[in-house]
C-alpha cells in the first residue's frame, strides 16, 4: 500500500461470513443476519466509549459526587468545572504552547525529511542505501533509550526551558518514519516528468519544489498529521525539558493539575476531557491520513 | 521488508553541483538525526561506565560496575519482568484480540466503518490522558468498583492500582485499551492485501472456515502479524507515560517499567551513570530482538511473493 491508496475499501470485504442478500430474503431477514455483527460491534465500542463518557459527564458533577458513585449522568449539572478552566489563562497558554510546538515540529520534520527523502529516492550516489538504512535503524529502538544523554546534551546547549529543546528532538525522532513513508512515494513519480522538466530548463531543486512536492500532497498530509498527533500527545521529552510552568504543553498541564488537585476528581476529569477534544476532533477530520500513514509506515518498516 | 523502487531514476553524471545538492539536501535531516538520536545512544554507553550524578565532571570511572549493580538489583530485574509480562500478555491476549476484531471488520456489513473509527479512537488520545482517566475510574471508590457493587458483583471489586497482585494486570488493560485499535488497523490492512481468489478457491474446494483461517489467513498474514508483534515489543519496553500518569511504579515498585526505572534513577535520584546503563540494556534488548527478527523472520517473508507489501 502506498500512502495515497484509500486505506480501507469499504465497498469490498472478504468473502467469508458475508451475509448474502437473496432476493427472497425479507428486509427483516437481512436485519437479522446483521444483528450478531452489530451486537459484537456495539459491545466492543462500549468498552471504548463508556470510559470516555464518564470523563465527559464526571466533569459536570459536583465535587465529591464523582467518587463513590456509579451513575454516569450527574444528579445536578455543574458547569463551573469546565467554566473555570475555559476562562483560565493558564489553560489557554498550555493550548497555545502545544499548538506552537506541534506546528514547529511538523514544519521542521516535513522540510528536512522531504529534502532527504527526495535525494534518497531520486538521485543515485554511492552510500545512498547506507544512509537510508541508517535512518531506518531509528525504528528499531524506543526513544526512551536516548533520553538521559539527550537531556544532558540539551542542557549543555542551553535548550532546556526553550521550545526548541522539545521541537528539535521530536523532529529528529520522527525523521525515520517520515522518510520511510515519503521515499517510496517520491520514487513512484514517473521519471518522464523529471526528464520533461529538465528539458524545459528546470533545476534539480526546481523539479523538487515545483513538481514533486505539489504532486506529493497526499503523502505530505499523511506525515504532517502523524507528526502533529505525536507532538500533541508527547510527554516524556517536554517533561525533561520544561521546568518552567509557563512553557508547559497540555499533557504536562493535565498531569500537574491532577497531582495538585488529587481529591478534586470532577475538575481533573473536566481538564482531561478538554485536552482530549482537540485530538478527537482532529482524528475525525484526518482519520484517513492517520490510518494510511501508520499502516504504510509500519507495514513497510 | 524492502521496497521495490517503482521507477528507478536514471543514473546521472556526478558534477560538483550535483554532489553539493545531495549534501545540502541530506544535511538538515541527517544532522538532526545523528546529533539528537544516534549520538545520545553512544553517549549513554560512555556515561554508563562512570559513577556520575550528571553535573560534575566525568572522573569516577567504574567500568562495568553499573551493569553488575543493575543485574544484582531486584528493582531492575523486577522492572524487566514487568516489561516482559506486558510483552507476554500482549502476544497472548492483545494481538489475538486485535486479529479477531480485524477479521470482524473485514466482513461486509452496514456500520463497519463507524465501528472501525470508534475502535481506533483511543490511539489518538494521549497516554497521559488515558492514564489519568483510568487511574480515577479504577480507584477503590471509583466508577468501576461502584458499577460492580451496583450490579451485585461485589466479589470482583479490587483496589486496582493498589493491590500488588493486580496492578500490572490493570496496567495491561489500560495499555490494551489504548493500543488494540492500532494493531487491529495494521492487521486489517494486511487482511485486505490477501488476494480474494485464494480464499474463494479454498472455499470452493470445500475448505471449512476454521481451516481457511488456520491455513490461509494466518500464514498469508504472517508478515503483518510479525510487524505487529515487533511494534508491540518495542512499545512495551518503553512504557513510561502511562506509568507516570498512574502508579509511578508503585505500590512498592510492583509496576516499575524499565523506562520509568531509568527515569527514576537517572534524573530523580541523579544517578546518571546507572540510568545510562539501564538505557544501554534497553537498547541491547531491542536491538537483539530486532536482529533475531531480521535473521529468522524477515528473510522468510521476502521469499513469499504473495505476502510482500509492494505498491
Amino acid at each position: 500500500m502506498t500512502a495515497t491508496t484509500k486505506p480501507f475499501d469499504d465497498t469490498q470485504g472478504l468473502a467469508i461470513a458475508v451475509p448474502k442478500k437473496h432476493k427472497k430474503q425479507t428486509k427483516f431477514g437481512v436485519f437479522l443476519s446483521y444483528l450478531p455483527l452489530w451486537l459484537i460491534g456495539i459491545a466492543v465500542s462500549s468498552v471504548i466509549v463508556v470510559p470516555l463518557a464518564y470523563a465527559v459527564f464526571d466533569g459536570f458533577k459536583e465535587q465529591g459526587q464523582v467518587a463513590g458513585n456509579a451513575a454516569l449522568l450527574p444528579e445536578k449539572w455543574i458547569f463551573s468545572n469546565y467554566g473555570d478552566l475555559i476562562t483560565s489563562p493558564v489553560f489557554w497558554r498550555q493550548v497555545l504552547n502545544s499548538v506552537v510546538i506541534g506546528l514547529l515540529t511538523v514544519g521542521l520534520v516535513v522540510v528536512c525529511a522531504s529534502l532527504a527523502a527526495f535525494v534518497l529516492a531520486r538521485l543515485k550516489f554511492r552510500g545512498r542505501e547506507v544512509v537510508y538504512t541508517l535512518f531506518t535503524l531509528g525504528l528499531l529502538f524506543p526513544a526512551a533509550v536516548a533520553i538521559l544523554p539527550l537531556f544532558i546534551l540539551l542542557r549543555t546547549l542551553g535548550l532546556t526551558n526553550n521550545p526548541l529543546g522539545v521541537v528539535l528532538p521530536q523532529a529528529a525522532f520522527s525523521m525515520p518514519m517520515t522518510i520511510i513513508i515519503l521515499r517510496p512515494f517520491f520514487q513512484s513519480i514517473p521519471p518522464e516528468l523529471e526528464d520533461a522538466a529538465k528539458i524545459d530548463g528546470c533545476s534539480t531543486f526546481g523539479f523538487f519544489w515545483r513538481i514533486l512536492l505539489p504532486l506529493s500532497k497526499p503523502a505530505l498530509a499523511t506525515v504532517s498529521v502523524l507528526a502533529i498527533v505525536g507532538s500533541w500527545n508527547a510527554f516524556f521529552i517536554p517533561l525533561l525539558v520544561f521546568g518552567n510552568a509557563d512553557q508547559w504543553t497540555l499533557p504536562l498541564g493535565v498531569m500537574n493539575f491532577s497531582t495538585e488537585h488529587t481529591s478534586n476528581w470532577a475538575s481533573i476529569l473536566a481538564f482531561t476531557t478538554l485536552s482530549m477534544i482537540p485530538a478527537v476532533l482532529f482524528y475525525m477530520v484526518a482519520e484517513r491520513q492517520i490510518v494510511s500513514g501508520l499502516t504504510a509506515g509500519s507495514v513497510k518498516g | 521488508m524492502s521496497i521495490k523502487a517503482v521507477a528507478v531514476p536514471k543514473p546521472r553524471r556526478h558534477t560538483w553541483s550535483g554532489r553539493a545538492t545531495i549534501l545540502l539536501f541530506l544535511a538538515p535531516a541527517l544532522l538532526l538525526y545523528l546529533v539528537l538520536v544516534l549520538l545520545p545512544i553512544v553517549q549513554a554507553v560512555y556515561y554508563s561506565l562512570f559513577n556520575w550524578n550528571g553535573l560534575q565532571p566525568l572522573t569516577n570511572f567504574i567500568g562495568l560496575q553499573n551493569y553488575v549493580d543493575a543485574f544484582n538489583s531486584t528493582l531492575f530485574t523486577g522492572a524487566l519482568s514487568h516489561n516482559l509480562m506486558v510483552v507476554g500478555l500482549s502476544l497472548a491476549i492483545q494481538i489475538p484480540m486485535a486479529l479477531g476484531l480485524a477479521m470482524f471488520l473485514s466482513q461486509r456489513f452496514p456500520g463497519r466503518t463507524l465501528f472501525r473509527v470508534v475502535f481506533f479512537l483511543p490511539y489518538v488520545i494521549s497516554e497521559v490522558v488515558t492514564g489519568i482517566l483510568f487511574y480515577l475510574l479504577l480507584q477503590p471508590d471509583g466508577a468501576v468498583n461502584n458499577i460492580l457493587w451496583s450490579v451485585g458483583l461485589d466479589g470482583l471489586t479490587r483496589d486496582w492500582w493498589g493491590d500488588l497482585s493486580v496492578v500490572m494486570i490493570t496496567m495491561f488493560f489500560v495499555i490494551s485499551w489504548k493500543y488494540f485499535g492500532f494493531h487491529m488497523i495494521l492487521l486489517l490492512a494486511g487482511l485486505q492485501n490477501i488476494p480474494k481468489e485464494v480464499m474463494e478457491a479454498a472455499l470452493i474446494d470445500g475448505c471449512g472456515k476454521w481451516q481457511a483461517f488456520r491455513h490461509i489467513t494466518v500464514p498469508l498474514l504472517g508478515p503483518t502479524l510479525r510487524v505487529s508483534i515487533f511494534l508491540s515489543v518495542i512499545g512495551a519496553l518503553q512504557l513510561f507515560d502511562i506509568v507516570y500518569a498512574t502508579t509511578r511504579g508503585g505500590p512498592v515498585h510492583q509496576s516499575d517499567t524499565l523506562a520509568y526505572y531509568m527515569y527514576d534513577f537517572g534524573l530523580k535520584r541523579q544517578e546518571m551513570g546507572f540510568g545510562s546503563a539501564i538505557a544501554v540494556l534497553m537498547f541491547l534488548i531491542c536491538f537483539g530482538f530486532a536482529l533475531i527478527y531480521q535473521r529468522f523472520v524477515l528473510s522468510r517473508d521476502v521469499d513469499g511473493a504473495t505476502t510482500s507489501y509492494v505498491g
